[in-house]
């Protein structure tokens, strides 16, 4: 349950992870610079509000004395703040509207390239990396990116703006009254970020246990059959409150500290409103202030200090962010250890840019030189290997799991590339062509055959995406598809689910052998299935192998004696050599390692015909 | 028009249904959001008075304008600075009124800590409740539901639907009871001071309340879109990852760049409409209540020219329509997400809504060594063809019975019927005299030992997944259960034994090895009937043979069933069953059976010519052509 859990992120700032992601940011600069502009325009205003309000008092009123007061500019007070209002609504509307662009497209461009990333990366990388890991890195936390960027961020030069223009309006119109307000400032800043590293601590912890809780969910369902039938549902359930029980302990104490936070700003502030009344009251006495400028400075004090409180939000977010950036940005540096050379692309293309018009046939002779293939670990799984297959020949690979069968396959359809030596495909080092050539002309089925969600006709079109429906047809024919398919109810427009789920696993081989053969690929490999499906859908996949690789050099991780037999030759593995090779009867008449192998079966077989007396 | 009216109302019935559930998640921790309410009803009227003590600052102190006229100011300031004059006279009364304002606020923030408190106790017990009845409520489902069920989707709902549920008890519940009593204080002192100034600014809450409902309503819709929208780029996404051998395979990056563009870019439109909806939202509310400033602003001074109000009276009014309007506006906010609540709570109760396994308890534990008959057993799924038609046999206790079908044939239903994982709608079963649906399921589940094709192991130690099965297990029931399972051998081979953890944090075992601790779980169950579905499947012929050989011996008393696609796993069985389309069309011993036609002898058959191809090979023979 590995992928459900968080790691610990706790670093500090860095700034080159940074360049990287607001290097994705810089790409959309207009709506960076229409959000970054409109945001400072809208905290100018809200600055501004105060003294509007300031100005009715003095000149409208006057300034307390009635006698003084003068409404000739009222009219014209009226339409400056109704268009300011408007100017305001404007700026927000901007503000929100540039934001959402600017989230929406980064998020999208991230995650553009970490798909695109994705599909060059090899498949060591998929050996080693858990699929969960990749979706969080793709999902939450590209999000996460892009919601700081385009709204905690800009929240935070928001923030900084008003403080700024608040500051600057106010010692304005009084620089004495303006430090002892300053005064409180320190204090607050320091006291939210006291409050904020506890609350990241302790929060930080409580995802951990929750994803505990999600992997006890996850077994909890994933088991519940086994669960029933050994009557644990109340043994689990106990084990499970434990869990729950631990969570809401950690949540609880987080949110007892947090319930302080806001309150001990809301404190701060008004000691600074008191100094306000204190001091400002005393030069107001004197004469020394307006009693405008004085509803300002009180105005000012106590819209100061949710800006405050705002940034040092941002600062927390920031650290979340940082730990999100870092994995996605982990993922987009990852390398593909297999990379076509650059001149090579420009003559066959890529597997985004294919250019099949150059791609010389294949006609199917496969040879290794020497190859020696070890895992980045250190593991050797291969070394000094040397095969030389025929066009049309069918090879066999059998041996214990773990003999290095899979290698060899995968070194054929260059997922891996040998560490020494060569592999030949027509004479030529797979090297020197690229691998969109190769992978174009592969037949290729999995022991457990994995379908697309869609239609069946779709999942075969997958070999060759612009055949016809009489192309569908034929393909579905060879490989044995066909009567199955049509006794479905929608026929080949049958929907198989996801992962083709809706088929049964005998029907997901069939459909496979048909998307493998319709491209009508010069090597075809096979990775037979060990599970059995029931004997007589076996006869049915059995046939349709003998048929689909007809006349195509193939390579099969075989297990099954009959498939073994259909073969030309036979390559028993072990430790990464080929231990004997030949024809089934000639490895049988050696009594090696091949009649090892099999002899159980026959032994079987003896007992067998001893009990219905021969 | 009727249409929009009827949706309206559909709705509204909706809303009610949420409530209803809420009410009920809320069960058991009332006393606190009450609590967390109240403290907020102080919490406002503290944040009220702060403005009241400027007021009185500004006209009476700092200006000679009378003190305003209202009994509790007046006692107030009589306690404070001994009546109206000391507010002129006091030495020290600016102090006195800065401290004011400080303890007006500590008291407002005592409340608010309270609220806090409060509400957070409450919804941190309600997500667990919520939690835990989740998973309580999915063990006891019955056995079909789980056969379908889509993990993915149901942790989902059992994780982030709780966690928006939660997020919204814990902090729009008490927000939305603060705007409530905001406006009710804030109205109720506006209207002693001024009735005019008053009716000015409450006219702006309706419009604002009315606006951000509609818009909460169209928030609800696109949230949804955009939703449903991510749930399905999550799909290719991940059919992409784990298909990813066979993108390669035949190259189709680029195909499958394509898909996934198409995906994320309408992810990304919806998105952005969303957020657009949310920027036409902010902008007009906010020129609403800032238009609403201005109107009180511009009445205040005709009114405070005319000498009606104080200049304080002014700023009083001017401080209290933005706290009037704030929390109004951000009812939006909060309606939006209680959308999201809304289709949090309908998805838990889907679960939660789901009958239960029931069980009929108590009097039916009845002794289980004992002829097993299945008498014209009829059963089809919930609106599926019939599995089961008139199925009948009878088996004698002790017996070894094999079981052959194809997939499909129902004969891994016929083994669900014996522990009730299916209760079965025509005919009856009966073990040992008694039907059993008189027996309790419990019972049968505790005494009926099955081990499935694909059997689950928990991800704790090898030793803790064995000691599973029963309360009590001795160490030696472990080893010996081990043993016969032929498991004791690969356990032993591990570094740390018995204690080896399974799962991604210690050893991933083969399919082989998982089916075999799932045979030691079950044996150290001491079952009076043990059931082996297809368990087998993924053992070498050698140990499947070895297996059953030891199971002959530790349970030769136990009426065993073997569910297999292997002739030699069956053979050796005292009596085969041969079930196809759900109906028992053959029965009888290994050398019956050859000896007729039908699915026996034609399975025999295939299989067992391979074999004998093989040994005439060996012995140099003739190899015949294979059909």
């Amino acid at each position: 349950m590995d992928h459900f859990e968080e790691l610990d992120y706790n670093k500090a700032f860095d700034a080159g992870l940074w360049v990287k992601i607001i290097r994705f940011a810089f790409r959309h600069w207009k709506h960076l610079a229409l959000l970054a502009g409109s945001i400072v325009v809208i905290s100018m205003i809200e600055a501004v509000m105060p003294l509007l309000a300031r100005y009715a008092i003095d000149v409208f009123l006057g300034d307390g004395d009635l006698a003084a007061a003068d409404l000739t500019n009222l009219p014209a007070y009226s339409v400056i703040y109704v268009l300011i209002i408007a100017a305001f609504s404007f700026f927000v509307f901007l503000f929100i509207y540039q934001a959402g662009r600017m989230q929406t497209k980064m998020v999208y461009d991230i995650r553009t390239a970490g798909f695109t990333r994705l599909q060059e990366l090899s498949f060591s990388y998929y050996d080693t990396t858990h699929v969960g890991w990749i979706m969080a890195r793709m999902t939450s936390d590209t999000e996460r990116i892009g919601d700081f960027i385009s709204w905690s961020l800009i929240d935070g030069l928001g923030a900084i703006a008003y403080i700024a223009m608040a500051t600057v309006f106010m010692a304005n119109l009084d620089a004495h009254l303006t430090l002892w307000v300053m005064s409180v400032m320190p204090v607050l800043v320091v006291v939210v970020y006291l409050f904020q590293r506890i609350v990241l601590k302790g929060n930080r912890l409580a995802r951990k246990m929750n994803s505990k809780i999600t992997g006890s969910y996850n077994e909890g369902i994933n088991g519940a059959r086994t669960t029933k039938t050994l009557i644990r549902e109340n043994k689990n359930f106990e084990e499970f409150m434990e869990l729950t029980g631990a969570m809401r302990k950690q949540s609880r104490k987080v949110q007892v500290v947090n319930t302080f936070n806001f309150p001990v700003v809301l404190c701060l502030g008004s000691i600074a409103t008191a100094f306000v009344i204190t001091v400002g009251g005393v030069q107001l006495q004197t004469g020394g202030m307006s009693l405008g400028t004085l509803a300002a400075f009180i105005a000012y004090t106590t819209m100061l200090f949710e800006p405050i409180y705002q940034l040092v939000n941002v600062f927390s977010e920031l650290q979340s962010a940082q730990a999100s950036g870092e994995r996605m940005m982990s993922l987009l540096s990852s390398e593909p250890d297999i990379v076509d050379a650059k001149e090579l692309i420009d003559i066959y293309g890529d597997a985004m840019n294919p250019k099949p018009e150059n791609w010389p046939a294949i006609t199917g002779r496969v040879e290794f030189k020497n190859v020696t293939f070890a895992y980045k670990t250190g593991d050797v799984v291969l070394s000094d290997f040397s095969l030389s297959v025929k066009p049309g020949e069918r090879i066999a690979l059998v041996g214990e799991t773990g003999a290095g069968k899979s290698t060899i396959v995968n070194l054929v359809c260059r997922f891996y590339e040998p560490t020494e030596g060569q592999v030949l495909i027509d004479g030529v080092d797979v090297r020197e062509r690229t691998q969109i050539w190769l992978q174009s002309n592969l037949g290729y089925v999995l022991q457990t055959p994995h379908l697309f969600s869609g239609t069946i006709t779709e999942n075969i079109r997958y070999g060759k995406l612009d055949a016809t429906m009489d192309e569908v047809v034929a393909a579905a024919k060879a490989a044995n598809a066909y009567g199955f398919i049509m006794k479905l109810d929608k026929g080949f427009e049958t929907d198989v689910g996801e992962g083709g789920g809706r088929l049964s696993s005998g029907e997901k081989q069939l459909v496979s052998f048909a998307r493998a053969i319709i491209g009508n690929p010069s090597i075809f490999v096979l990775d037979e299935a060990t599970s059995s499906i029931d004997t007589e859908t076996e006869q049915i996949v059995q046939n349709a192998v003998n048929e689909v690789l007809k006349g195509r050099t193939s390579f099969i991780v075989a297990h099954r004696l009959s498939t073994i037999r259909g073969c030309d030759r036979i390559l028993v593995i072990a430790d990464g050599k080929i231990k004997e090779q030949g024809s089934h009867r000639e490895l049988l008449r050696l009594k090696g390692s091949y009649y090892e192998l099999y002899t159980n079966q026959f032994k079987e077989e003896a007992e067998k015909t001893a009990l219905i007396g021969g | 028009m009727l249409g929009v009216y009827l949706k309206d109302v559909i709705e509204g019935v909706d809303d009610l249904l949420t409530l209803k559930r809420l009410m009920k998640l809320m069960k058991g921790n009332r006393a606190y959001f009450i609590t967390a309410v109240c403290a907020t009803a102080f919490a406002s009227l503290g944040r009220l008075v702060r403005p009241v003590i400027i007021t009185v600052t500004i006209d009476s102190v700092l200006d000679s304008r009378p003190l305003m006229d209202n009994s509790v100011v007046r006692w107030v300031v009589n306690l404070a600075v001994g009546g109206e004059q000391g507010l002129k006279n006091h030495p020290r009364i600016l102090v006195i009124c800065g401290l004011a304002v400080v303890l007006a606020t500590v008291i407002n923030s005592v409340f608010m800590v309270i609220r806090g408190n409060y509400s957070s106790k409450a919804s941190e017990n309600m997500a667990k409740k919520m939690k835990d009845s989740l998973y309580d409520h999915l063990q006891k489902l019955p056995y079909d539901y789980h056969v379908k069920a889509k993990t993915g989707d149901l942790i989902q709902r059992c994780t982030s639907d709780v966690e928006t549920i939660r997020r919204f008890l814990s902090m729009q519940v008490p927000e939305m009871a603060r705007a409530v009593f905001l406006a009710v204080f804030t109205i109720s002192i506006m209207l002693t001071v001024n009735v005019t100034l008053t009716l000015v600014s409450a006219v702006f809450i309706p419009v604002i309340f009315v606006f951000s409902y509609v818009f909460f309503k169209k928030c609800r819709a696109a949230f949804k879109l955009t939703d449903e929208k991510e749930g399905e780029m999550s799909a290719v996404l991940q059919e992409n990852l784990t298909g990813v051998r066979v993108v390669r395979a035949f190259g189709r990056q680029k195909y499958e760049m394509s898909k996934f563009d198409k995906k994320t870019t309408e992810f990304r439109d919806l998105n952005f409409n969303h957020i657009r909806l949310m920027s036409w939202y902010w902008s007009s509310s906010d020129l609403l209540s800032h238009g609403a400033q201005l109107a009180v602003l511009i009445t205040g001074v005709y009114l405070t020219y005319n000498g009606v109000i104080t200049i304080g009276t002014f700023i009083l009014f001017n401080s209290y329509i933005s706290m009037l309007l704030w929390p109004i506006r951000q009812m939006g906010r909060i309606l939006s997400d209680l959308g999201k609540m809304q289709v949090s709570i309908g998805r838990i109760f889907e679960i939660l809504d789901a009958p239960q396994e029931k069980d009929n308890e108590g009097v039916t534990r009845h002794p289980l060594r004992g002829e097993i008959v299945f008498d014209k057993v009829s059963f089809h799924y919930e609106g599926g063809k019939p599995v089961l038609n008139n199925l009948s046999f009878t088996v004698k206790p002790g017996q070894s019975i094999a079981i052959l079908g194809s997939t499909g044939s129902g004969k891994s239903t016929v083994m669900h019927m014996l522990l009730r994982l299916y209760d079965y709608q025509g005919g009856a079963v009966k073990i040992n005299g008694r039907e059993i649906t008189r027996i309790e399921k419990k019972w049968l589940r505790e005494r009926i030992g099955l081990v499935l094709q694909e059997p689950f192991l928990y991800s704790k130690t090898i030793s803790n997944n064995l000691r599973m099965a029963k309360d009590t297990v001795e160490d030696n029931e472990i080893t010996e259960a081990a043993k016969t399972a032929h498991a004791h051998g690969f356990i032993e081979g591990f570094e740390k034994g018995y204690e080896t953890m399974i799962g991604e944090r210690g050893v991933t075992l083969s399919g082989g090895q998982k089916q075999r601790v799932a045979i030691a779980r079950t044996l150290i169950k001491n079952s009076d009937i043990l059931i082996f579905d297809d368990s087998l499947s993924a053992v070498d012929t050698e140990t499947d043979a070895q297996i059953r050989a030891a199971l002959k011996t530790r349970a030769k008393d136990v009426t065993t069933f073997i569910i297999s696609q292997r002739i030699t796993t069956l053979m050796h069985a005292d009596r085969i069953l041969v079930i196809e389309n759900g109906a028992l069309t053959d029965s009888g011993t290994h050398e019956e059976l050859v000896s007729r036609p039908g699915l026996y002898l034609r399975i025999w058959e295939i299989q067992s010519l391979l074999d004998e191809e093989f040994g005439m090979e060996i012995s140099g023979g003739a190899v015949p052509e294979m059909a």
